[in-house]
């Protein structure tokens, strides 16, 4: 056998091998990526910042959003949506592309590599991906006037939290899809677009009659928001569901994240 | 003394309540060429993913390089090279991309994989196509590529799974004449195919599979021998007529096989036979003396041919 193969160094390092290989594939895509993340955001930024924040303004200032203007109270939460949707990416399309179009995984798996360094590998690389897109929206908030440099900051961190959040429980379901055909347009419209829209996105969760509101409890973006809001404005939550918050997505990230490693296991053992 | 790479007992892979590999025993030999042969569906693929060390047995004991893949999976992945039956390069990436990152997978050294592709892109016939991406190769040519990435990290035994299927022939002998260099060089091969042709240039011993099951096992020109005549004289009367004039054919021969579209008459003088037969005025439309093949051996075997 070749000389060079330390298996104990592989042992310890092989989920950062898929990453570095995975950012790789994803550097391919760099133009298209870097178009949508800072599209998205300047669509965002003139519709609702021009659009609706004037219109909402227009009609009840500031007392519906504890004193923020609107466009920075909707801030957070477009931040966590970027870092849910960047995650989504790059956790759903490479493990269903990795076990099932192309079979990548296997391909890795023949080697040292471990299916539970696979599953770590991918993850990595989604969260990388998530921390540039929520970066690059970042600075167009800073570049549009919609925060102040300062506590803001910590948007950045709470947001790619939020979408670690997610992307933990979403490879975990990626890596269970043995038939895609439905798999996406029941995540997207009937998973995503409800997070998205009840989730105290555009408005307080408490303003939703209280049988929507556990949609928000659930989501990941709501729990990141609230999160976001108080550490860039002192938004007035207390500092108990600070707490609830962070432990929340924390949770999900652990829970997701041994959930999907177990999976990658079990099917790659098949 | 033989040094044994592989040691299967009583090797067994269930999925829900149907059994793909049900109770087989073979052992492989260092530097030895060693082939699984049966039709779609016999469990060679299921075999090889087995000896790849990723999926798990559902009974009986396997030993790798002296280590159970079970237990061991990294250690036991680290000596082996595996070429599997479905393509899966990344289409993403280059030619030479894919030989660097999965170079990394094994840990190797940048530096000694700048001269690893090198080596492994003039073993494929691919140095022109270095920075081409895959997605523009050839079906040949992403074979040889898959080959090349299998010997990345110098295996001791290189595992392929019908390394030729769904390639045109010259393809294929291109395929096969690498495939010859590595066996000259000492690498243990262990293939399967359901092409005899590709058993035959390819294997130094071989098993045949149906069902699971381990029907036989010996060298392709011993199996023949020992279940098989020297000679085949293949006769076709048209489609309806064969199975007309099947049982007035018999008793020319030791051993005879009515197949819908010819009737294969087994016997160590095909010319001789064939005479006897128009002797008797029974014209074939068309007639074919060969050699008996590994197909033969199948048919015999299981009273069914290879590929269905």
């Amino acid at each position: 056998m070749n000389a060079g193969i330390d298996v104990p160094r592989i042992q310890r390092f092989g989920a950062l091998y898929i990453a570095s290989a995975r950012l790789r594939s994803i550097s391919k895509w760099k133009v298209i990526i870097a178009a949508v993340d800072i599209g998205n955001p300047l669509f965002y930024l003139i519709a609702v910042g021009i659009g609706i924040g004037v219109l909402v303004e227009q009609g009840s200032g500031t007392s519906g959003t504890n004193g923020i203007k609107y466009i920075a109270f909707i801030a957070p939460a477009l931040l966590a949506n970027a870092a849910i949707a960047a995650v989504m990416d790059e956790c759903v399309f490479p493990t269903i592309e990795g076990f099932k179009w192309r079979k990548l995984f296997f391909a890795q798996n023949a080697t040292p590599i471990t299916g539970r360094q696979i599953a770590v590998g991918v993850y990595l690389a989604a969260l990388t991906r998530a921390v540039f897109s929520v970066s690059a929206y970042y600075l167009l908030l800073l570049a549009f006037n919609v925060v102040d440099f300062g506590a803001s900051v910590l948007l950045v961190p709470i947001a790619v939290l939020g979408g670690a959040a997610f992307g933990a429980i979403i490879l975990f379901f990626a890596a269970k899809i043995e038939k895609d055909d439905q798999f996406f347009n029941i995540l997207g419209r009937l998973v995503i677009m409800p997070m998205f829209l009840f989730s105290g996105t555009f408005f307080p969760l408490s303003s939703m009659p209280i049988y929507l509101q556990p949609i928000g409890w659930v989501s990941p973006l709501w729990h990141a928001t609230e999160l976001g809001r108080e550490a860039a404005f002192d938004y007035g939550i207390s500092s108990l569901m600070v707490y609830v918050h962070f432990f929340y997505l924390a949770t999900l990230v652990v829970v997701g994240i041994v959930l999907s490693m177990r999976q990658f296991e079990k099917r790659l053992a098949k | 003394m033989q040094e044994e790479l592989i040691i299967a007992r009583g090797l067994t892979k269930t999925f829900k309540d149907f059994t793909a590999v049900d109770g087989i025993d073979f052992t492989v030999d260092k530097g030895e060429s060693f082939g699984l042969l049966g039709p779609n569906g016999a469990g060679k693929s299921t075999t090889m993913r087995m000896l790849a060390a990723t999926s798990t047995r559902t009974s009986g004991s396997l030993e790798i390089l002296g280590k159970d893949p079970e237990k061991f999976g990294p250690l036991v992945r680290a000596h082996l090279g595996v070429v599997p039956q479905q393509d899966n390069l990344d289409n993403d990436l280059t030619v030479a991309e894919n030989l660097y990152i999965y170079g990394r997978y094994f840990g190797l050294s940048k530096k000694f994989m700048k001269a690893k592709i090198e080596e492994l892109l003039e073993f494929a016939q691919l140095e022109e196509k270095r920075d081409v991406k895959v997605d523009a190769l050839s079906g040949g040519m992403k074979r040889r590529l898959t080959i090349a990435r299998g010997l990345v990290s110098e295996p001791d035994i290189l595992l392929l799974d019908e390394p030729t299927t769904g390639l045109d022939p010259q393809a294929r002998h291109i395929l096969w004449d690498r495939l010859f260099r590595l066996k000259e060089q000492g690498v243990t091969l262990v293939l399967t195919t359901h092409f005899m042709d590709e058993a035959e240039q390819l294997c130094d011993r071989l098993v045949v599979m149906d069902k699971g099951k381990i029907m036989a096992e010996g060298s392709p020109a011993g199996l023949i021998k020992d279940y098989s005549s020297k000679e085949v004289l293949e006769v076709r009367f048209g489609s309806d007529r064969n199975i007309e004039v099947a049982p007035q054919l018999a008793h020319f021969c030791e051993r005879m096989e009515t197949l819908p579209d010819r009737v294969l008459m087994y016997t160590e003088d095909g010319e001789a036979l064939l005479e006897q037969i128009y002797a008797a005025k029974l014209h074939p439309t068309t007639s074919l003396v060969r050699r008996s093949s590994l197909e033969d051996v199948f048919l015999r075997l299981t009273g069914r041919t290879l590929i269905e």
